[in-house]
């Protein structure tokens, strides 16, 4: 299994604040990664590291052949291989759920018109929002928004798909739809790197959990690393995310 | 003595042509010079951003009136004795315009946020289209109210040009008034003549704003 992505002794700082602490992991193709932590534990900084929206002062991050640390990095043909899915979705409000997808394939990819509106209907369907297509997103609930954004950059094919606490803005009912939307991507053979709060989710689909804790991978495991934290840290946390989630939904 | 006559108010609303005209003139050359300078005020390059601000600075700093006599003794130290005093009525207020302008839609811009640009980015978009099919129709329907409301300013301050001889509808109204000395009755025409322009302005203004501030979040 090769590595789409590969991080190497990644540091960062917010000034005087260590955010990322010699960060390591790979991820292979058809992987699905799931990063958890407290907040504050530098996850989604990774995550926005790899699509290098956050610089990074030192190690190496390569992504799908990239090599980010390069300050020749061509961040268009990064930002072709990888899509990434926000938490507060990020639809574009002035355009049709149709347009939204339709923009980056027509924009960017010079695809016709006519075979882009083909392209959107179907990746509608994919996350079940094919009846909504000439909808805004502002007349969509939280979880329709955030399906038709993963339909959105869908449309791209991207290899390698980037997801940031994407239901942590969801009540429960909207995060089973948007959760069933993903596990449907990795089952077909996506490979996905997720920062969540779901654990019953990232231990059904990801088949590899990467515990952070204060800027640090603290722990990296598959499923069973839940049941059996080797550190007191992984074991409080886990303990502890039921109150958090509460917290978290308020 | 002549009093006010029919003759007089044909006079007043040939100058009231030239009001409108000034006004479109402005509005348009300084809505051109004005996205140019805003663009530049945004930009990823220092030196453009602060020319730009200088800019805004300096012509938001200026009254009109001065403005006007700068632009009018200045082109004719440059040695363009001959031209009309329309282009330098023009010149005064398409640089006045394009100085609030650039501000207005600078501030529209920038008020679009920053994670509509960082989803478009992750979409691949080139920064260009980044702006033109992401941020600008978002920022234009912002920016829609205050443009018009500030279309009212610019109408109005095209009386300031008959300091340079340009006969519009104030300077038309003194014309008049220094033949006929009515001052009451010619100036209140005058007045609602600026008025009749002015008014469905103000209340477009409004409508978009009523309009536009529905089915935001």
């Amino acid at each position: 299994m090769s590595a789409v992505v590969s991080l190497s002794n990644v540091h960062k700082q917010f000034g005087a604040l260590k955010v990322l602490d010699g960060v390591s992991f790979d991820v292979g193709r058809g992987e699905v990664a799931a990063i958890i932590g407290q907040s504050g534990s530098g996850k989604s900084t990774v995550l926005r590291c790899i699509n290098a929206l956050e610089t990074i002062q030192q190690g190496t991050i390569d992504v799908c052949g990239h090599a980010l640390h390069d300050a020749g990095l061509n961040r268009r043909a990064l930002h072709l291989d990888v899509g990434i899915v926000f938490q507060s979705y990020n639809l574009f409000p002035h355009l049709t759920v149709e347009q939204n997808i339709m923009l980056a394939p027509v924009s960017v990819k010079s695809v016709p018109k006519k075979e882009a509106r083909e392209l959107a209907r179907e990746v509608l369907a994919r996350v079940g929002m094919e009846a909504k297509a000439e909808n805004y997103p502002e007349q969509l609930s939280g979880g329709q928004q955030q399906r038709v954004a993963i339909a959105r950059s869908l449309a791209m094919s991207p290899k390698l798909m980037l997801f940031d606490e994407v239901t942590s803005a969801l009540d429960p009912q909207l995060t089973g739809e948007v959760l069933r939307v993903m596990e449907d991507l990795a089952r077909g053979g996506m490979t996905m790197i997720l920062v969540t709060h779901e654990m019953a989710f990232a231990r059904k689909v990801a088949s590899k959990i990467i515990y952070m804790h204060q800027g640090k991978v603290w722990e990296t495991g598959s499923g069973e690393m839940l049941d059996q934290p080797k550190t007191p840290e992984l074991r409080n946390f886990v303990g502890g995310v039921s109150s958090d989630q509460a917290s978290a939904s308020v | 003595m002549p009093t006010f006559s029919l003759v007089h108010l044909e006079f007043l609303l040939v100058a009231a042509q030239w009001t409108i005209g000034l006004s479109i003139a402005a509005f348009v050359g300084g809505g051109l010079v004005g996205f140019v300078v805003a663009l530049a005020r945004i930009s990823d390059l220092r030196l453009l951003r602060i020319a730009a601000m200088i800019y805004i600075q300096l012509v938001q700093g200026t009254p009109l009136l001065i403005l006007l006599f700068v632009i009018y003794f200045g082109i004719s130290l440059l040695g363009f004795n001959n031209l009309p005093a329309l282009f330098a009525a023009c010149a005064g207020l398409i640089v006045y315009s394009s100085g609030f302008l650039a501000e207005i839609w600078r501030g529209c811009i920038e008020s679009v946020p920053k994670t509509q640009w960082q989803a478009a980015e992750c979409l691949a978009l080139t920064p260009w289209q980044r702006m033109v099919k992401v941020i600008l129709p978002q920022a234009a329907r912002i920016a829609t109210a205050p443009t018009v409301g500030f279309l009212v300013q610019i109408v109005k301050n095209t009386s300031l040009a008959s300091v340079v001889g340009f006969v519009e509808l104030a300077q038309a109204g003194k014309l008049i008034n220094n033949s006929i000395y009515e001052p009451f009755t010619v100036f209140m025409i005058v007045a609602l003549i600026y008025f009749a322009i002015c008014f469905p302005l103000s209340t477009w203004s409004r409508r978009l704003e009523r309009k536009l501030n529905v089915g935001r979040r």
